[in-house]
């Protein structure tokens, strides 16, 4: 024992220990982060309970179990919580999602397993997907068709009733962002173009009337689609369902409010998949509803693309210049070690503070400048002086510039010296060599660098918080009016949404599924950009070994 | 690498080869540029708030009048100033030359004559917020007058209309029943109420609220005084100012002050009663600071003390908090709008500006003119308005960020209403005269104590798993485990630090007890592993190849994790009688927090523990192989091996790891704004939170209007940040620079 202990040996086993805490606490949480996040498209049974609470009385509970945990009663106790008598040292409660939050007064109910005298799980219990006040859970009674109940099967009924009401939502969606959408827009460029002319002092009577009729155009034509809408709208209102929710009473749902109804404890196996796909679709392509706790993450995941792709073009030229000018100009001299000492910093400083720069700097100085040169007509109202795309993607431009610059000189250093040297024996300049033989052959380690720098820029929130991202973006910074590209405009984030959504709204408790589902969402996209970057990064070493040999 | 030389004589393809090489070089070194624009930016925003005041003189004219005058003032754009004098009257008067309308300055604009019955006794003047000034009259009678700017915008060009507002009726109110002539006059307002107290000749003290009530007949407000007196004042009273919340008076007789509580003037009560003179002095003047919850007491001997209230063991008590030392006796004292600024004005003309919260001298010199009977401080604190003997003088004054020293940033301060000097950061309220606290010291501890905690968490299994994998882990292995460590890099840190708060710091409260067990636990299981495997039959030891401990040691260590948190519930049951918070609270007398420095020790150390094992394990795999395999075959065991040559040699690639990962924790902002309640607290305890520099700017900055003080200190922190963070890195890139070179020589 003693010689062991002298050998050295406990001591290596504790440092294979922390390789292993390593590995399970890494592995453990993209599995815990996966699974979380995937459990939340997949229908859960609803469980009607008959609950039982000393010195109040009997009552029915319909709902999800949504947590389960093993507490002592000695705790509860303490919190003057009453007990059954016959309650061990342990007593298991269950965190019951029961929805129909504008009749109840929490929609989450812990409940002591002590409490429950049954719980079934009938085939008729329904589940609605609602756009206002999240989900309904109950038993549908009867299906009322344009005034009319509906004869025959309901839940058929209802299901093409639900169908016929999404279909004319989506209309009055589309109408109201294309066409009534661009009509405002138009008119607030007309203003401003009006504002132009009265700064520069041009505003002609004949303008004005110009401007007068035109607007009035436009007001007639909004009028029209604004009626268009309106009819839409009242069409949609026509049918509802009345359900009979965990209180007994009849609860009348209009069918406009509601966007699917399920089974799920009708559901077999593959009834289940088929949702479960149907759920993670309608998660990636919707917009948010009920100050983003609910719906879909469609305007975060584009908003980060787009600011993502944007920071792309503008850091790719500028590191991989950089890359080259280190790697094949810069001699050995004070200036390039301060060069490196440069990158090393730019990659080190904390990532809040190139969001207070670029608050401070892009937005107030720069963005303030393009304002009162280009478009003072809608000052004071800010244009660029204030966060936005553009900001959001040069400042994260600067974070992520190390990043492409470290991987493209990695990949220049791989590149052997005989086939630079075999370019400049022929004839061709340092320049051509660069362009023609070296660009080519390091392309894939600066998409590397720049497949890196994307993953980098797709999970830092903190700078963007200062320079550009917002909770709830009402326009994207892509749409079919003129210009198409809005740089100026504020957009969402995924990195973001999960501070937001998991901190600043306040029902924490129903948002925590949805924050883990996009976190799932985020956490794949970065975890396979790095593989990917991995990837070719360790093709590349491959191919150049055989190279040298 | 290669040279320069070309082949070719084709002079455009040197020209386009010179361009190329001029261009990539000026890209090269906008690097370097990005880097010295941050910092010189950020220095540029932070550099103001370190300028002295200044004060500097402009516009001189006089004024075509007789009478007195009584108090000055002007209007928040610096253009129109007025002047009450003892003929009932006001004057408005041009302060500057104004091109738009060609105004001179000093030229009339507006006069008026008030109403009186009475001769005029007394004057006095509201806090400068509320800008009243009443008139008191021999008769017992008070107007109350508030000179007020209408703003129009003809032709494009914005003009301002003097006026007077008569606030309580244009007829004077009647004060005192008996009629007598009022000595001493103080007026306040708060919402609604306006407040008076009044010294009469015959040396009573009274105290009186105005009520205004509507007239059904005539639709006019009809105002009457609902007076109180309070007893045994004293004779002599030399100031009186009612506290601008209404619920104090304070009346200054020589070097007494007395306090006198008016909540209710039904039943007003002295709560205090106290010298303030300085030492050896005696007072000569009395104001409140904006707010009104301070009293500043000027002596003859220059000395101006600060007194406030705070709550102590008996109750409510006066104290004095700081002295000022101007050198000459004074004689006004003149508070700021909304600032906890204050202007002295001395018998000799001397001029003293000075900042209570930030304890600074920031202006002190004598004015070209010697005596300065009146001086009024512009509404935006950018100007002051003098009356000399000579005239009226126009002053500028900059003093934009006088609540930032030194002192005030890093040193403890006392601020009003505390029971004694402390560290606080608590930068806005919803109040403008609100004193703002602006101590980076709590939130710097903050940022440190989440750093220490992330590195005690980080370092040991970073450096552990690194050695391992470097030294001891089989090269197959190693090719997958390395990167699967180094990918948590990558894992964005909004996602840890949503872990952290909403799943991590609930399980954490729950299973305490199991947490510190699998801590105590761990270490042992691993060692009673190694040595059963040690003892296991040589067989199964072969099945396993060398260097896999790490994979056998897996399912243990997860099955004991397991083990420990299911019985953390018996334990707690065991030892804390079910409730390991609440003996937390009550035994130990330690305050526990959901999101907590043990929560953010484990996050932060999480995203800590990819950056230093990556450079630790290069470091190490690096240390050239000749000189551990001479160790070995001189006879040292693999660990001697490892501790006597491999880690000595790449201790300088190991301190700067450490240093790598402590600029990344310092520097870390989502994990502990999420992970912490950003409460800015000094405290060791690893169950309470913190706020760090990096959490601040990301809750505060995003609502800190720009150019304010507030903004310029967060970019402070920021610059802090920037400095620390450049010099982790930059030593710790100078030390692996002059290892590498070191390797490679070797």
């Amino acid at each position: 024992m003693k010689n062991w202990f002298k050998s050295g040996s406990p001591w290596i086993w504790m440092t294979a220990g922390a390789v292993s805490i390593s590995l399970i606490s890494v592995l453990g949480l993209l599995l815990m982060i996966a699974w979380k996040g995937l459990i939340y498209f997949w229908p859960s049974s609803i469980y009607e309970f008959e609950i039982h609470q000393p010195g109040i009385g009997n009552s029915t509970l319909i709902g999800e179990i949504y947590d389960k945990e093993s507490i002592p009663s000695k705790r509860l106790t303490d919190q003057g919580i009453i007990l059954t008598e016959h309650t061990g040292e342990f007593v298991t409660r269950y965190l019951i999602k029961t929805g129909n939050r504008e009749f109840v007064d929490l929609d989450f109910r812990w409940v002591l397993e002590t409490n429950i005298l049954s719980r079934t799980e009938p085939a008729e219990l329904a589940l609605f997907e609602r756009s206002k006040n999240g989900n309904f859970y109950g038993y549908v009674e009867s299906v009322n068709e344009d005034g009319n109940p509906v004869k025959g099967d309901k839940n058929a009924a209802l299901a093409r009733l639900i169908d016929r009401s999404s279909e004319l939502a989506d209309d009055a969606l589309s109408l109201q962002n294309s066409e009534i959408g661009s009509i405002n827009y138009e008119l607030e460029r007309q203003r401003l173009a009006q504002r132009a002319l009265v700064l520069q002092g041009n505003l002609t009577d004949d303008k004005i009337a110009q401007f007068k009729q035109s607007k009035l155009t436009l007001q007639q034509e909004y009028q029209v689609f604004e009626d268009e809408l309106f009819g839409i709208r009242k069409q949609a209102r026509r049918d509802h369902v009345v359900v009979r929710d965990m209180r007994g009473e009849m609860v009348k749902l209009p069918l406009n409010q509601v966007l699917d109804v399920t089974f799920p404890n009708d559901m077999n196996i593959f009834n289940k998949m088929a949702h479960f796909v149907k759920q993670l679709y309608k998660f990636i392509s919707d917009d948010p509803r009920e100050a983003n706790t609910e719906g879909g993450v469609f305007p975060a995941i584009f908003g980060t693309v787009f600011m993502v792709m944007l920071m792309a073009v503008i850091v790719t030229p500028f590191g991989v210049v950089a890359a080259i000018y280190l790697h094949e100009y810069a001699k050995k001299g004070p200036v390039t070690k301060m060069l490196r000492i440069a990158v090393i910093n730019l990659a080190g400083v904390p990532s809040i503070v190139y969001g207070v720069f670029g608050l401070g700097f892009f937005v107030y100085i720069l963005g303030g400048s393009i304002d009162s040169l280009f478009y003072p007509e809608a000052l004071p109202g800010p244009t660029f002086g204030t966060p936005g795309v553009l900001w959001s993607a040069i400042t994260l431009a600067i974070l992520t510039l190390p990043v492409v610059i470290v991987s493209t000189e990695e990949g220049l250093s791989r590149i052997p010296s005989t086939v630079r040297q075999g370019s400049l024996a022929l004839g061709a300049t340092k320049a051509e060599t660069l362009w023609r033989i070296v660009i080519p052959m390091a392309s894939p380690a600066i998409m590397t660098g720049l497949i890196l720098a994307v993953a980098r820029a797709a999970g830092e929130v903190a700078p963007l918080m200062l320079v550009g991202v917002v909770k709830s973006a009402p326009m994207l910074p892509l749409d079919g009016n003129f210009p198409f590209f809005h740089l100026e405009r504020k957009f969402m984030h995924l990195g973001f949404h999960i501070y937001d959504v998991g901190f600043q709204s306040p029902n924490v408790e129903a948002a925590r599924p949805l924050v883990f589902a996009t976190a799932f969402l985020l956490v794949t996209v970065i975890i396979g950009l790095n593989i990917t970057a991995i990837g070719i990064r360790n093709h590349l070493r491959e191919k150049f070994r055989s190279l040298e040999h | 690498m290669s040279s320069d030389f070309t082949l070719t004589s084709d002079t455009s393809r040197k020209v386009k080869d010179q361009l190329a090489r001029y261009s990539v070089t000026t890209g090269g070194l906008l690097v370097l540029v990005a880097l010295l624009l941050i910092f010189f930016y950020l220095l540029y925003v932070v550099e103001p708030i370190f300028h002295p005041a200044e004060v500097k003189a402009k516009d001189q004219f006089t004024l075509p009048q007789t009478a007195n005058t009584l108090a000055i003032g002007m209007e928040e754009q610096t253009e129109i100033g007025y002047a009450f004098s003892d003929d009932i009257a006001v004057t408005f008067f041009n302060l500057r030359h104004i091109e738009q309308t060609s105004q001179t300055p000093g030229k009339v604009l507006h006069q008026q004559q008030f109403e009186h019955s009475g001769e005029l006794s007394s004057f006095a003047q509201s806090s400068s917020v509320q800008r009243l000034f009443a008139y008191g009259f021999d008769n017992g009678e008070v107007l109350i007058v508030r000179p007020q700017f209408a703003v129009s915008f003809p032709n494009d060009i914005r003009q301002l209309v003097p006026e007077i507002n008569f606030v309580a009726g244009e007829q004077a109110i009647e004060i005192d029943s008996e009629g007598e002539a009022l000595s001493q006059l103080a007026i306040e307002k708060s919402s609604d109420t306006i407040a008076i107290a009044a010294h009469t000749a015959d040396g009573r003290l009274l105290i009186s609220h105005l009520l205004g009530e509507e007239n059904f007949m005539t639709d006019e407000i009809e105002w009457s005084a609902q007076t109180a007196e309070i007893d045994d004042a004293p004779e002599q009273i030399d100031t009186l100012k009612i506290s601008s919340n209404l619920a104090y008076l304070f009346l200054q007789s020589g070097n007494q002050l007395y306090i006198y509580n008016i909540r209710d003037i039904d039943e007003v009560e002295l709560t205090q009663q106290m010298a303030v003179n300085a030492q050896d002095a005696n007072v000569t003047t009395m104001n409140l600071l904006s707010g009104g919850s301070s009293v500043m007491v000027g002596n003859d001997n220059g000395v101006i003390s600060q007194w406030f209230e705070i709550r102590a063991d008996g109750g409510r008590t006066f104290v004095n908090a700081r002295e000022f030392k101007s050198g000459h006796a004074i004689e006004q004292i003149v508070p700021e709008f909304y600032r906890k600024s204050f202007f002295t004005v001395s018998k000799n003309g001397h001029l003293g500006i000075y900042f209570t919260t930030s304890d600074a001298t920031l202006f002190d010199e004598k004015l070209k003119s010697k005596s300065i009977s009146h001086i009024a401080i512009a509404p935006r604190s950018n100007a002051a308005l003098v009356q000399t003997a000579e005239g009226m003088q126009l002053y500028e004054v900059k003093n934009e960020h006088p609540e930032v020293t030194w002192k005030a940033l890093w040193q403890e301060v006392w601020y009003e209403g505390y029971p004694e000097p402390s560290y606080t950061w608590q930068s806005t309220s919803a109040d403008d005269d609100f004193e703002s606290k602006f101590s980076l010291v709590p939130i710097a501890f903050g940022t440190i104590k989440a750093a220490f905690y992330a590195m005690l968490f980080a370092v040991p299994i970073a450096l552990a798993s690194a050695i391992y994998t470097a030294y001891f882990m089989s090269s197959g292995l190693r090719k997958t485990v390395k990167p699967t460590i180094e990918i948590m890099e990558a894992l964005p840190t909004v996602i840890l630090g949503f872990l952290a708060g909403l799943w991590l710091a609930p399980i954490i409260e729950d299973n305490l007890p199991g947490i510190v067990l699998l801590l105590i636990v761990l270490p042992v299981t691993i060692i009673t592993t190694a040595f059963a495997w040690h003892k296991a039959p040589k067989q199964w030891r072969q099945k396993i190849p060398e260097g896999w401990d790490s994979i056998v040691l897996i399912p243990i260590i997860l099955f004991v994790s397991y083990l420990a948190f299911s019985f953390s519930n018996e334990l707690e049951i065991l030892l804390f009688d079910g409730n390991t918070r609440g003996f937390l609270t009550n035994e130990l007398g330690i305050s526990f927090d959901q999101r907590n420095s043990l929560v953010v020790g484990i996050a932060m150390g999480f995203a800590v523990i990819p950056t230093i094992f990556s450079i630790a394990e290069d470091a190490i795999f690096s240390v050239p192989k000749h000189l551990s395999n001479g160790s070995l075959a001189l006879g040292a065991t693999s660990w001697q091996t490892l501790v006597r040559v491999v880690l000595l040699t790449a201790s300088p690639g190991i301190f700067s790891a450490v240093m790598m990962g402590l600029g990344r924790a310092v520097g870390e902002t989502m994990i502990v704004l999420m992970a912490t309640g950003n409460t800015p607290i000094m405290d060791w305890n690893i169950f309470e939170g913190m706020r760090t520099l990096s959490a601040n700017i990301a809750v505060e900055m995003p609502e800190s209007e720009v150019g304010s003080s507030h903004y310029r200190i967060l970019f402070l922190a920021a610059f802090v940040l920037f400095i620390f963070t450049f010099m982790f890195n930059t030593v710790a890139e100078f030390v692996r620079q002059r290892l590498r070179e070191k390797y490679s020589s070797l």
